[in-house]
Formats: C-alpha cells, sequence, structure tokens
C-alpha cells in the first residue's frame, strides 16, 4: 500500500505565517463615545502580535487543519480505555440552543429552571446508573473526578477523627490514580493483580490496615476484565473502616448491568466524554460528575441542584463541603449533551453496554490467534493483546503496529498500557461501530502480522499515507519549540 | 432510539465466532451478588423528535442574554463569538477526535494548540503556554502546584480583590499541596502592594487579577514587583479581552499568566465548558501542569508537532506528575484561537477600548454612586440604596438583568452592584439601564 500525499495536506503554513499586515476579518463595534486613558503603567505597550487574516483564509486554514486530523466521524477509532464512540450531532444542536448557550452561570434561579431541571434529572438518572444516592456535577472531568473523590475521603476521615494517610492502587490503575493521590496528600501504596487478571487478595490483605484511607480502582480494570473477586475486595477495605473509590473510565462495559455502588464502592467518577458521549474535543473538554453513599454526602462540593417541590436552585450551604473544585456548577454543556444521550437510550442504556461488550469480545476471538492474549478470559468492553509474538519473532513492537494501522485508515489503538503487558495493544471498539467495521480492523490487524514476517521494513517505515512520517520526539524535548518565534523562527512553510 | 449498529444477523454470526449463545454468557465473570436484576429506573427512550422537543422545551425556561438585557459580568461574559468559532467548533475531525496520543494521525489538532499557545504566549508576554486547563479557577491552584516544586516556602497569599471562586477552589486544593492560605483585603476597591509586600515575606506565591474582581484596574506592576522582592511568585489572573489595551504580566515581570479564557470565543454555557489559560516564565516549563505541544521534523525532515516534555505527566510520571490532568478543553481554547485570529491586534484592541468607553459611560449616566474611584475597565460597581438583590429582582421585571450582586461574596457590600459591558452591549442600552434603575431605586 503506497500513497504519495499531496504538498499542501504535508506542509500547512501555521496560521502566523499566513499573516499580512494590515490584513483584517473582524471590526468590532466602535461606539460614538471618547475612549478613556488607561494609566501608562498599566497601558500595553507594545501590540501583542495576534495573526492579521480575512475571513476566508481564516476558514480555509481550519479546514485544512481539520483535514489533518482523524476523529470518529472519519473512522475507526479504537482508543483502549477513552471509549471513542459515535457523537450525535443531535446533541450539538441541543447544547446551542440560545436558552442554554447565552445562559449567563449567575442568572438567578427562577431564569434558569429549565438549566437546573436538566442538571438535576441528570443528577438522578446518574445516582440510578451507580447505585448511589448523591451526586455532584461539578468536576470537569475525570481525573478532577478522581481528586475531588480523594478530597471526600480526607474530609470524610476528618471529621470522624480518624488518621489516615494511605490510598491503594492496582498495578493496571491510569497515571491519573496515582498523580491524584499526590495531589490530594495522601501516600500511595501498590496492590499487584493475579494470574487471571483480578486483584491480588493476598497481597492485599497484607496492605489494608488502619492507615489506609481507602482503594481506588477500575472496575472492568484497564485489561478489559471485570474483577470476580470484588464482593472480598470491598468487604477488605470495609472490614477496615476505610472507604473504595469508583474510577468510571470504564463504565461503559457494565451500565445497567452491575452497579458501583452495589459492587461495594463507596464514591464513584464518571466520564461523560467516554461512557456519555460528550464529543473528546481532541483532548476536551470532559465531565466527571462523582456519586456517594449517605455518609458522605455532606462532604460534596458546592453548590448542588436540588428540588424544592416544582422548583429546582443551588444550593450553596453545605457547611461540611470540601469547597468548590471549579467555576460554578460544573460543565454545562457537557450536562446537555449527556443527559440527550441518556435519554436517546432510557432503559437501553443496557443494551449499549451489552453491545460495547459484544463488539470487544468479537474483535477478539478474531484476533486471539495471531497476537498474544496475556489473559485468556472472556473480556468485557476492551481487551489488551500484546505484540511480543512479533517482537520476538520479527522484531516489529506494538508501535510498529500503530503506525501501520494508519496506513490502513485506522486509529491505532493505545499502547504500552497497562504497563503490566509488554508490548501492550489496548482496544476498545465501542457499541456503535458496525461489524464490517470491526471486520475492517480485525484484516488489518491480521494483514499487519502477516507483514511483520514477509515485509517488517514496510512496518519500520510506516506511516507511509499519513501527513508526516514518524515524528524526532526526542528533538522535540531536548530543543523544545513551543511557540512561534516569528523572525526568529527555525523553520518557515511559506503560505501560498 | 439508539446509535447502535448491529443487525439481528450480525448479532448471530459474531456470537457463533465467539463461541458463546448469548451475550449473558459474556457477562458471566461478573459474581451474581453484584448484578443488577431489574432494568435501570430512568425514563423511557426518546427520538430525535421527542428528545427535541424536550430538551427544548427545558431551554425555554431560562432567560439568557437575548432575552433579557444583560449586564452580568462577575468572571463570565457576553462578548461576541465570532462565526469563525464555529468551523471548529462543528468540524467532525476536531469535535471527535482525542488527545493527539499519535501524530501523524493529528497533525491538525497539534498544529491548532501550538498556534493557541502562541497567541497566549503573545498576550501574556510569557515564553510557554500549556494547551488549556480546565477553567479559570482550577488553573489557578494548578499554579499553585507549581509553587510548591519551586519554593519551599507553604504559604499562597491571594489578593481578596481576585474572583472569590478562584480563591474557593485554591483554598479547596491546598491542603492536598500542603499549604496554608492566607487573604489581603482590599483598599477602596483595589490592592495594597505594602500589605502585599508584607504577605508575600513567606510565601511561596501571590494571586491577583487584573482588572480585579470588583472592576479595579489594580496596580499591577506594583503587586509583581512586591512580590518578587519577597521572593514569592507573582502570579497575574487576567482577562484576555483586555491584553489589547493592558499590559501583558510578562511585561511587568509575573512569573506565571492565568486566567478564564470563556470572554475570547466560548460561549456563557451556565458556566462551562470553557477554558483555562496558564502560561509561565521559561523558567518553570518543566513544571508546567498539563499537556504542551512543540515543533519538530518527521523521518523526512519536514516540520512538524508533537505532545512534549511528556516526562511532566501523569502517564509517564504518575506519583510525580506535575499536575493529574488528562482531559483538558482543547476544543474550548482552539475556538478561543479562532476569535482571537478574527479579531486580530487591530480588533482586539477595539474591543477593549468599547468596553473602556462604555464602563465609562456607564459610571457617568447610571444614576447610582460608584462604589469605587479606582479605574475600571468594562466592569464598575456602584453603591445602591437598597439591597443589590433587590435591585437586581426589580430591574428583571423591566425586563433588565442590571448586574452581580456583590454581597453574595463579599461580607458588607450588600448594596454593591457590579455592572458589565462587553462591545455588544450600545449606548442605548446603558440608557435603558440608567433608566431602569433610576425607577427602581427610588
Amino acid at each position: 500500500m503506497s500513497v504519495e500525499p499531496d504538498r499542501t495536506w504535508r506542509d500547512t503554513p501555521l496560521i502566523f505565517e499566513r499573516s499580512r499586515t494590515g490584513r483584517r476579518a473582524g471590526r468590532p463595534p466602535i461606539p460614538d463615545l471618547p475612549t478613556p486613558d488607561v494609566p501608562e503603567s498599566l497601558r500595553r505597550a507594545r501590540p501583542p502580535r495576534l495573526p492579521e487574516l480575512s475571513e476566508p483564509e481564516i476558514v480555509r486554514h481550519f479546514t485544512a487543519l481539520a483535514d489533518r486530523t482523524f476523529g470518529v466521524d472519519t473512522g475507526f477509532y479504537p482508543l483502549g480505555s477513552c471509549t471513542m464512540k459515535h457523537n450525535p450531532r443531535v446533541n450539538e444542536r441541543l447544547a446551542s440552543l440560545p436558552g442554554f448557550r447565552d445562559l449567563h452561570p449567575y442568572q438567578d434561579d427562577d431564569g434558569a429552571q429549565g438549566a437546573l431541571e436538566l442538571m438535576w434529572r441528570l443528577q438522578e438518572m446518574l445516582a440510578e446508573i451507580a447505585g448511589l444516592p448523591a451526586v455532584t456535577l461539578q468536576p470537569a472531568a475525570g481525573s478532577q473526578g478522581e481528586l475531588t473523590g480523594l478530597m471526600l475521603m480526607r474530609a470524610y476521615f476528618a471529621d470522624r477523627g480518624e488518621d489516615r494517610d494511605t490510598i491503594i492502587t492496582a498495578d493496571t490503575a491510569h497515571g491519573t490514580n496515582p498523580a491524584s493521590v499526590t495531589m490530594a496528600g495522601f501516600k500511595l501504596e501498590k496492590v499487584e493483580t493475579d494470574a487471571r487478571g483480578n486483584l491480588d487478595l493476598e497481597d492485599l490483605r497484607a496492605k489494608v490496615n488502619d492507615r489506609t484511607a481507602g482503594l481506588m480502582l477500575t472496575n472492568p480494570s484497564t485489561l478489559g476484565l471485570f474483577d470476580e473477586g470484588i464482593e472480598a475486595v470491598a468487604e477488605i477495605f470495609h472490614d477496615a473502616g476505610a472507604l473504595l473509590y469508583y474510577d468510571g473510565a470504564n463504565l461503559n462495559a457494565v451500565v445497567g448491568i452491575s452497579r458501583p455502588g452495589d459492587m461495594g464502592f463507596d464514591i464513584v467518577h464518571y466520564n461523560l466524554h467516554k461512557t456519555f458521549s460528550q464529543p473528546h474535543g481532541g483532548g476536551g473538554p470532559g465531565g466527571g460528575p462523582v456519586a456517594v453513599r449517605e455518609s458522605i454526602e455532606p462532604y460534596l462540593p458546592a453548590p448542588t441542584v436540588v428540588r424544592d417541590g416544582d422548583a429546582f436552585r443551588l444550593d450553596h450551604d453545605r457547611p461540611k463541603s470540601i469547597g468548590r473544585v471549579r467555576g460554578f456548577a460544573g460543565p454545562f454543556g457537557v450536562f446537555v449533551r449527556s443527559y440527550a444521550y441518556m435519554r436517546a437510550y432510557g432503559p437501553g442504556l443496557k443494551e449499549m453496554s451489552e453491545v460495547a461488550v459484544l463488539n470487544a469480545n468479537y474483535v477478539l476471538a478474531r484476533l486471539r490467534d495471531v497476537y498474544d492474549l496475556p489473559y485468556d478470559r472472556h473480556c468485557m468492553h476492551e481487551f489488551v493483546l500484546s505484540a511480543r509474538n512479533l517482537k520476538r519473532e520479527h522484531g516489529i513492537t506494538a508501535l510498529d503496529v500503530a503506525k501501520r494501522l494508519m496506513d490502513y485508515g485506522i486509529h491505532p489503538p493505545t499502547i504500552y498500557f497497562p504497563l503490566v503487558v509488554p508490548e501492550a495493544l489496548m482496544i476498545e471498539p465501542t457499541e456503535t461501530e458496525p461489524k464490517e467495521r470491526l471486520d475492517g480492523f480485525v484484516d488489518a490487524m491480521r494483514r499487519i502480522a502477516e507483514e511483520a514476517a514477509e515485509s517488517p521494513e514496510v512496518l519500520k517505515e510506516a506511516p507511509h499515507g499519513r501527513p508526516v512520517r514518524r515524528l524526532d520526539e526526542v528533538r522535540a524535548a531536548k530543543q523544545p519549540i513551543l511557540r512561534y518565534l516569528f523572525d526568529e523562527h527555525p523553520v518557515r512553510v511559506d503560505a501560498t | 432510539m439508539s446509535y447502535l449498529s448491529l443487525t439481528d444477523a450480525d448479532r448471530d454470526e459474531m456470537l457463533a465466532a465467539i463461541g458463546v449463545d448469548s451475550v449473558d454468557e459474556l457477562f458471566e465473570q461478573i459474581p451474581a451478588g453484584v448484578r443488577l436484576d431489574r432494568e435501570l429506573d430512568v425514563p423511557p427512550a426518546l427520538g430525535e423528535v421527542e428528545l427535541t422537543r424536550h430538551i427544548e422545551e427545558l431551554a425555554a425556561r431560562n432567560v439568557h442574554t437575548g432575552a433579557e438585557l444583560s449586564f452580568l459580568g462577575a468572571g463570565i461574559y457576553d462578548h461576541y463569538v465570532p462565526s469563525v468559532a464555529d468551523v471548529v467548533l462543528s468540524r467532525g475531525e476536531f469535535l471527535t477526535a482525542y488527545t493527539p496520543y499519535q501524530p501523524e494521525m493529528s497533525q491538525g489538532t497539534l498544529q491548532a494548540i501550538f498556534e493557541y499557545q502562541t497567541v497566549i504566549c503573545e498576550l501574556t508576554g510569557m515564553d510557554v503556554s500549556n494547551a488549556s486547563g480546565y477553567d479559570g479557577c482550577t488553573v489557578a491552584a494548578d499554579a499553585c502546584f507549581v509553587a510548591r516544586h519551586v519554593s519551599d516556602r507553604r504559604k499562597i497569599v491571594l489578593a481578596e480583590a481576585l474572583n472569590p471562586q478562584v480563591r474557593e477552589v485554591v483554598e479547596t486544593y491546598a491542603p492536598g499541596f500542603g499549604f496554608e492560605v492566607v487573604e489581603v483585603p482590599h483598599t477602596n476597591g483595589t490592592t495594597d502592594p505594602d500589605r502585599i509586600a508584607e504577605a508575600a515575606q513567606d510565601a511561596a506565591a501571590v494571586l491577583f487579577q487584573q482588572p480585579n474582581f470588583l472592576g479595579c484596574l489594580e496596580p499591577a506592576p506594583d503587586l509583581a514587583e512586591a512580590a518578587n522582592e519577597a521572593g514569592a511568585l507573582s502570579i497575574a489572573h487576567v482577562d484576555l479581552m483586555s491584553l489589547g489595551v493592558l499590559e501583558a504580566p510578562g511585561a511587568y515581570g509575573c512569573s506565571i499568566a492565568l486566567g478564564e479564557g470563556q470572554s475570547a470565543g466560548n460561549w456563557q454555557s451556565y458556566g462551562g465548558p470553557h477554558y483555562g489559560f496558564l502560561a509561565s516564565h521559561g523558567d518553570f516549563v518543566r513544571r508546567m501542569p498539563g499537556r504542551i505541544v512543540g515543533e519538530t521534523v518527521d523521518a523526512d525532515g519536514r516540520r512538524a508537532f508533537v505532545l512534549t516534555l511528556q516526562t511532566r505527566e501523569q502517564h509517564i510520571r504518575r506519583e510525580k506528575a506535575t499536575s493529574n490532568i488528562t482531559t483538558n478543553q482543547t476544543l474550548l481554547a482552539l475556538a478561543g484561537l479562532a476569535t482571537l485570529s478574527w479579531l486580530g491586534p487591530d480588533g482586539l484592541r477595539e474591543v477593549g477600548e468599547t468596553c473602556l468607553a462604555l464602563a465609562q459611560y456607564a459610571r457617568e449616566r447610571i444614576p447610582l454612586e460608584p462604589a469605587f474611584a479606582a479605574s475600571s475597565f468594562k466592569e464598575v460597581a456602584f453603591r445602591t440604596p437598597l439591597p443589590a438583590r433587590e435591585v437586581i429582582r426589580r430591574a428583571r421585571e423591566h425586563g433588565v438583568h442590571p448586574g452581580y450582586a456583590v454581597g453574595r461574596d463579599y461580607e458588607g457590600m450588600d448594596d454593591v452592584l457590579l455592572v458589565a459591558v462587553t462591545e455588544k452591549r450600545t449606548v442605548e442600552d446603558i440608557d435603558r439601564l440608567a433608566s431602569v434603575l433610576e425607577d427602581v431605586c427610588r
């Protein structure tokens, strides 16, 4: 397969290189009033070098950049742990209704009843899905949900006069878990995974004690496996007076099937941008609501949305609250999209998870004979293969497989994670993909395994059909160029 | 309605390929004791038509800034969002991609972030910007985490005239960082550099806002100097839309500049999602939280962009990371880039001049006493003869939302109303506000 990209696809000038002094697009209204003087010490001395373009050139610029970007709308995107499902366009339309888009967050509650009702209804549905009674919508993303959860633990134990300083995480945990532990001021302890991919209960029993504040766990784990010993895990922590935190990164596997609250978790975060289809936006925005048991409810961030009869209001009067973790009541536009998504499915959310698991198992079944499978079980919504067999036999790594997939028009899976699997390929198809897309991926992965034997150099040089070839990432880190430097910029591309 | 794509025939074939009779078998790994044995108790499914009707009804019950003449600001502003922002927000490639871990698939997003970083550096006078944080509050907490790593001191100083929500978020994060937080009260609406100098003696960082939450222009260079001389990091919380007319924090010695990006290119959206920006002096580049895009070359020597300095980040450094952030606010930040490119240097200056002129006009025209003598940018605080909340309630009966009741956050200021203007307000709008306030304050 050989594709020669055209020149404009390859070399897209920076917006600054398209700039021409004196060219303009926007002209804001200028009132017929005198402009008061700003005290000289506070006045801008040198104008910022913003780009100067006409509107048609701005539109072309961003269109050219969009052309060089691959999204779920472009094609199959099985990026494990990120749940890259279809993002319904109706949700974009609904979030843009003027009643939402142009609503100021300090509008009085009586002028925001529709927004508050939407948030309240979303809280109710999220509580039902988690099997826990109280929800805060405030956290901005999953990692902030984690941090909020840890702050809740700290407040809970401080209020009870208990001095607990350690959080236990799995060796398969996302990097955000240990990073959040540090930011919340806790010490970290790691527990190992056993041969079936469950938490090692022996190791756990040895590590949980009266210094343990809690566990952070993703279930199903980042291996795509449900922890079969979850009831025993919960008992170990609760017997020690500690709490369990559920990282909702993989909730897409179990909505309507198994609830974190029923598993024994006390605090849960959701990723609205994963499970409930807020578009990922090239890296955000997200939403990270948190649900908790009654015993932890008093510590939730303020404000929460409450219902008084037929009216809804923001409740700021929460004396035991950990405080505020983000501005206002949370990323409201995300709530509109996720609420719409959940209302579209209703109780059929269960089928969403069933098909996510079916799709993943189908792909796994069709690939297990050509890639190594470190944990030989049915998977949940995702699974982890290893390319160590290709590495051993042909010197082809998970990175090479990932880069070659690009030439087949497929976004690579997550690679080299979780850390416990060498040459990991973490694959999450999601429920919205049709069978022929799954088959296309399987065919590409099988073909790549053949290419590893027949023509490994093609894989080592991949990708061949993208706007750029492999990048010198070491150079980027060693000689950082983190902004355009205008006349001193080392590499320039002329705009034509 | 659902967004699933499998036919019944597909399912049968797939189950056969897996070697199971039903989907239920795949879930046998879940212990029976933790399975839900009933249907989820959520409202029934809606088709797209019914869903649209339902959500339109909810939206119609909100009074938005097009339905009421609004002078609300206090951190979120009704600036014009140009149509070119839609080019970014509506292109499926930007909308439905994730963090650009695979640079060959994501050159467009990466280049746009690099351009965004450049625009933020230009506006703030800084050397390095990250790819965005959650909002103007959390980037302040992020900056405190930077301070924790570059200083042995364990105190953060906040100007009381700094946005109250920003202060609250810093206070929520501070115990985890081992920080004590102290506030320096405002003096007639602005912050006294001598009091900052005193408080900063044993502080890791000082945060202040320009223009401040009360609408006043701070003596920002003096505040930065007071912090710097005391050996504390000087951190300025600024409004991007002011930086065509107000000096860049980097030009008056700040180490870090940050703020809420909403005013530049994002809808108000009842408080989010928006983007926080965070930029610093080059000394702190390896302590910056969040994603950063850098320029490099590909195997053919062509210019290309990639996430870089990733050894700072959680997926590499785990518990030693500079932040736990993963998902940020890229899409909103890129709407900001499109907006600031549409304005250009002249447009941004003109927006700033319009804000200055309208704020001054409001100060003269509104029949209330300005609460503070200090100059304004786009917000003016007025003393009200009745509690400000009552003034707001009465004015709204006339279809005008006159602004923000400062007493919500500042003790003893129940009679202060904060009125915000943007380039979307007109002289006639302010005349109408003046007339309504005259009526309701009588």
